[in-house]
Parts: structure tokens; sequence; C-alpha cells
């Protein structure tokens, strides 16, 4: 696979904050990660981690207020999204980077038509006749499997079974040919097998429009099957941003470890015990001053908890880990 | 299901059916019944567990909640220790049920926010009026600890606590009256990973030291692999095969069950799964399709399917029972 060198997205030291009635709260600290054009990559963590609001972030979504982007970059294709207008940024929306959510049902209208949304997103980004953008949705609809296109192109929301209302939610995503797609949880709210479906028509349209996606996800099965690298988040920080295989085979971070042991699998032997972390995330209000994961880690010594971990390069596979002892055990593959 | 003079099982559903009426038109009559679920019999033994399996809306929850009587059955019967369950009389029931539990998916909707840890672990206890004051206050601080928490928690409220923790407090109020039968539903399906392997293996020392007894109802395969002794896959309100785990995993045998067992994403990118991407999406259970209701989607379908309801039929070998209703057997 030829990857261009220059990053489509390039996300550095962004720091996002909300105000709430208790005080000010840090919802993702210093993040950074590199997207590169036609690459799928996967930012994984627990609710609360800050994953999402990366996402938004990128997209200029973020509530304001409560929330503002208190400092760090954001160039995409070399501009610096943190600093656009917002009528800057509605002409990048949609246009160069779309979104799909998780919940299909409050992402689309549900008093018009899936016809009327498309048609609208086509003829304000493209200029298209209402004609030429009724044409190019019922192609995009065929395009991401929806039977009978022509019919279901006017039916309402509610009309459609949850895998095919995420499947319009790509469609009108797509629908404007975006450099980068950020797809948010995309597959939770479904069950597995209309999932397979979802993930496996993300992938092919991945390859036949060259588009970067941003897979937001808690599932790390998802992302093994459909993800080329992967940031591991914990508690607003990227803890871990590794290829995936080295993610999976060689774990850097105690975390990342910890999360891939505890997912559950199917096992040829059955395990009286399933390895846990134990404790829990920390409240993002009342933050440890060392390493976040400290209270929880197998390898904790004095240092994490006074002095707190930065990301470093790890090796010459431009992998990078937030950890004072990175390394952990070569895991051995699943076998079923 | 043979009636020998063995003690009868601790639980056992014959042709439990439950139909939801849908009501419409101008006299508000019944216009068409949802089969929820639509004749499934299996047997729990004391201390066992049945893992129900199935994608959202097969009827799993109503399955569970129907054999409380939480849902009045439409047919079939449950049979508790080989007494008729279903024919109880309402006053009957409220003292048989001490006996059967339920834990609830959401662990953020099924707690009250008015009370406390300890009111809410304790409502049991008052509603059947057991034990003194005293004697519930022990009690409760004795199934904290089953659950692994401290008695300190006691006068905190629900929102006080993280999704794993209240799932806790949960599960220790269904143990407040010594339960013999746990209906758990989707329990860790709302937690987050690192979490829900805690819960789970609260549940697993449930079974183990308390031999409780559950019916385990998830969409998950691996977490019902984990927890379960015997699995039944259930697809539009029936239950398409039954197998002790180790028969279902090793050899499953319904086509339903194997595109399920394909779909779940392997966290191992070095192997691509063999996946079975089955095309559509589940049939109304108001109006399923006639003979098998996975024939829509079967990528094995033979033209039989379409007219003729499969029997059950029992493919297992050596004495095991292996439960398929899928006309290939």
């Amino acid at each position: 696979m030829a990857i261009e060198r220059t990053p489509l997205l390039s996300v550095q030291d962004l720091v996002v904050e909300f105000s709430t009635e208790h005080g000010v709260v840090r919802a993702i600290d210093r993040v950074s990660f590199d997207v590169y054009p036609n690459e799928t990559i996967g930012i994984v963590g627990e609710s609360g981690c800050g994953k999402t609001v990366t996402g938004l972030a990128v997209l200029g979504l973020i509530p304001s207020p409560p929330g503002r982007i208190v400092s760090g970059r954001i160039l995409f294709q070399g501009r610096d999204l943190a600093k656009l207008s917002e009528s800057e940024l509605r002409e990048i929306r949609g246009r160069d980077i779309s979104m799909i959510f998780q919940e299909p049902m409050t992402a689309l209208n549900p008093v018009f038509t899936i016809g009327n949304q498309m048609i609208d997103v086509l003829m304000v980004h493209r200029g298209l006749t209402r004609r030429q953008a009724r044409g190019a949705s019922i192609e995009m609809l065929d395009k991401v499997g929806i039977p009978v296109p022509g019919m279901r192109i006017d039916e309402y929301p509610h009309q459609l079974s949850g895998g095919m209302r995420q499947r319009v939610m790509i469609a009108m995503a797509l629908s404007c040919d975006p450099k980068l797609l950020i797809a948010d949880e995309p597959t939770t709210a479904l069950d597995v097998t209309t999932q397979a479906q979802v993930l496996e028509q993300i992938n092919k349209l991945q390859e036949e429009f060259h588009m970067a996606v941003i897979l937001i996800t808690h599932d790390l099965g998802v992302v093994a099957e459909t993800c080329r690298r992967a940031i591991v988040m914990y508690c607003g920080r990227v803890v871990e941003n590794a290829a995936i295989e080295n993610l999976f085979r060689r774990p850097l971070h105690p975390y990342t470890a910890g999360l891939l042991d505890s997912i559950p699998q199917i096992r040829a032997n059955r395990l009286a015990e399933l390895p846990i972390i134990p404790g829990r995330v920390p409240d993002l209000l009342n933050l440890p001053d060392g390493c976040r994961f400290a209270e929880r880690c197998c390898k904790v010594s004095e240092r994490c908890r006074r002095e707190s971990p930065v990301l470093e390069a790890f090796g010459d596979a431009g992998d990078c880990v937030a950890c004072h002892t990175p390394g952990m055990p070569i895991r051995e593959t699943v076998d079923v | 299901m043979s009636d020998t003079g063995k003690t009868p099982p601790l639980l056992e559903v014959r042709g439990l059916k439950k139909y939801f009426p849908v009501r419409g038109g101008v006299f508000n009559r019944v216009m068409a019944q949802v089969r929820a679920v639509d004749g499934v019999d299996f047997i729990i033994e004391q201390g066992k567990t049945l893992g129900l399996v199935g994608e959202s809306g097969c009827g799993k929850s109503t399955l569970g909640r129907a054999i409380l009587r939480l849902h009045e059955p439409t047919g079939g019967q449950v049979l508790v220790d080989g007494k008729d369950f279903t024919a109880l009389s309402r006053k009957a029931l409220v003292a048989e049920r001490r006996r059967m539990q339920i834990i609830f998916q959401d662990p953020f909707a099924s707690l009250s926010p008015r009370r406390t840890v300890a009111q809410i672990i304790r409502e049991p206890l008052d509603v059947h009026r057991i034990g003194t004051v005293e004697e519930r206050r022990q009690r409760v601080i004795e199934l904290l600890d089953v659950v692994g928490m401290g008695p300190e928690v006691r006068d905190r409220y629900p929102h006080e606590f993280s999704g794993g923790q209240r799932q806790r407090v949960g599960i220790a109020r269904a143990l407040a009256l010594n339960p013999s039968f746990i209906v758990a539903d989707e329990p860790v399906s709302a937690l987050d990973v690192s979490v829900q392997s805690q819960v789970l293996n609260v549940i697993s020392a449930l079974k183990r030291e308390h031999g409780i007894a559950f019916l385990f109802i998830s969409h998950d395969l691996a977490v019902i692999q984990h927890i379960s002794d015997e699995i039944g896959v259930m697809y539009l309100g029936r239950i398409v095969e039954r197998a002790s785990v180790e028969a279902l995993y090793r050899d499953p045998k319904h086509p339903y069950t194997k595109a399920l067992m394909s779909a779940i994403p392997v966290p191992d990118p070095t192997r691509k799964s063999q996946r079975i991407v089955l095309g559509g999406d589940v049939p109304s259970p108001m109006n399923p399709p006639p003979g098998c209701p996975f024939h829509t989607r079967c990528p094995e379908v033979m033209a039989k399917c379409r007219s003729v309801v499969p029997e059950t039929v029992d493919v297992g070998d050596d004495g095991a029972s292996h439960v398929v209703a899928c006309h290939l057997y």
C-alpha cells in the first residue's frame, strides 16, 4: 500500500476544556496524531476517555459554550481548522470532512424523507440541480447496499431498520466525496450481523473513494478488522499510537495490554476468571499528579505517581507510547 | 422431557408463548399479533446457566420476563420444581417469586435515584417483611460484600457510582432474598470492557459459591460462552439451536448460529475472519415469513424451507442433547 508521506490531517497538542458546575474539565489533553490519505485509523478507549470530543473538535463541532479549544492545532491539508471562522468551517464540513454518528435515528431528521435530506447536501456542496442531485443520491444509496434505492429515497427514517439508517447516514456522508470520514461508533447500536454488513461497506467505500477514515470505537475487535493504525486514549490523553499488528501483538502501554486481555472472546478453553483491570477511571475533575493510569497499573513505580509520562516514539516502526516503562510481553495470537 | 421418578428440574419451560396484540383502526380492535416468543422449551437444572443469545427483537428479553410472569404468558407452561408457576394465583405468585429475581441491562434506569444504596438493597426484605431492622442492616452489609463493595457505600446514592458499581448494587438487590434462579437480562452490555469482566467475575462467583441458576440473556457470543453451561440461540421468537457450550462452539449446526459466530470481530489483525455476511434484515415478528423464519436470509435455503416449518430434532452424539430446528438435519 503506497501511502503519501504528508499527513492529510495533523492534530497537534490539542487541548479541549468544558466548563461545568463543578469546575473546568479538560476533556482532552495534548492530543496529537496524524492521519495520512487513504488510511483507516482507529481511536479506541472506554467511555469518557475523550475519543468523541477529539472527533468533534476536528470538525469544529465542540459546543461552545461550555466547551472550547484551549490550544493546539488541527492542520487539515495545511490549514489550521482551529483558527477558521464558522462559515469557513461549514464549507469544509460535509464536503471535505464528513462525520457519521452512533445513533442514526437522532442524526436523521424524522420529518423529511431520506431523499430530501440527501439532495439538500448535494445542492449546497456540489452545486447540482435538484434532478441531478436526486440521481446522484439514488446512485449513492445503491452503492451502500440499500435495496430498491429508487423507492427507499422517498421514505422517512422511521420506515427503515437500524442497519439501513446507518447505511443512509454513510451514503449522505460520502455523497460529496470527502477526503476524510470521521465515524463515531458507527456500528455500536447495531446487531453483530448488521455490524458485519456496515463495516464491510465502509471498508469497500474507503478503497473506492480513496478517503481517509477515523474510526472511533470502544471495540478492539472492530479496530483489528478495519484499521491500519490505532490510537489508544485513556482519561483524555493518548497513551499509545501504533501500527495495528504491533498494537495487538506487543502492546507498549499496560493499559492497552489490560484492555486487550479483558475483551470477552470466544476461547477454546474457558477461563475460570476473566482477566480484569482493577479499579476504575479517575474523575476528570480530580486527576492524580503523575500518570493517570498509575492506580490501576501492574507496573506502577514511584516515578509514575510523581511525574506524568509524555508521548514518545518507541522503536523504529513509528509507534509512540506515554509510559515510563513501556513494553509489555508479546501476546500469543488468539486461537479459537 | 420424560416423567421419570427423579426430582424435577429447577425450571422447566414448555411451549412458552407470548403474543402482543397490535391495536388500531376506529374501534381499537386487535389488528395483528406480534409473536415475540413463539413456542420455547428448555430446562435449567439447579446451579446451571442457560445462555440465551440472539439479535435485538428476537424475543430474548420477553422470554425472560414471561418466565417470571412480568409479562403474562399467552400459552405454555413454566414449571418451578415441578410445580406449575403459570397457574399460580396473584397472591401465591408474590410469595413464589422470592426465589426468582431479575437483573436489568441499564444500571442507570433500574435503580431509584432517590434511594440510598442500603434502601435499594433492603427493599425486597422490607416488602417481604424478612428479619428485624438490625438483621436487615446486617444482611445489606453481607450482600455488599458478596458483590465486592465495602459497607461505607450504604448511605450513598446511585448517581455517585459508575456503571459497573451500579450494576453491582443491582445484583446485590437481586440476591437479597436468596433466590435460586436469576434472569440476567444483558447485565454487562452497557458497561465498558474493563468493567464488564469485573461484573462477569462477580456473576461467575455467584454460580460457583451460591449455586444460583441463571438465565443469562446477551447478544454477545463471547460473554455468553464464558458464563453459560448450555446455550440457546434465538431467532424471531424461537430457539433455533440449543446445545452445551462445548458442542455449540465446536460444531454449530444451524446456519444462523454459524453466521452469528462468524460475524463477531476478532481482536487479532493477523487473522482475517471467514465471515458469512447475511443479507437483509430480521423480518418483522408481526408478519413472520412462512416456513422456516430464517429462510429469507439463510445462505443454505432450500425449496422446502419456504413452506414447511422445521421440526426441532436432536442431533447430539454420546447422549448430550444438541437440538436444532433446521431442514438440513
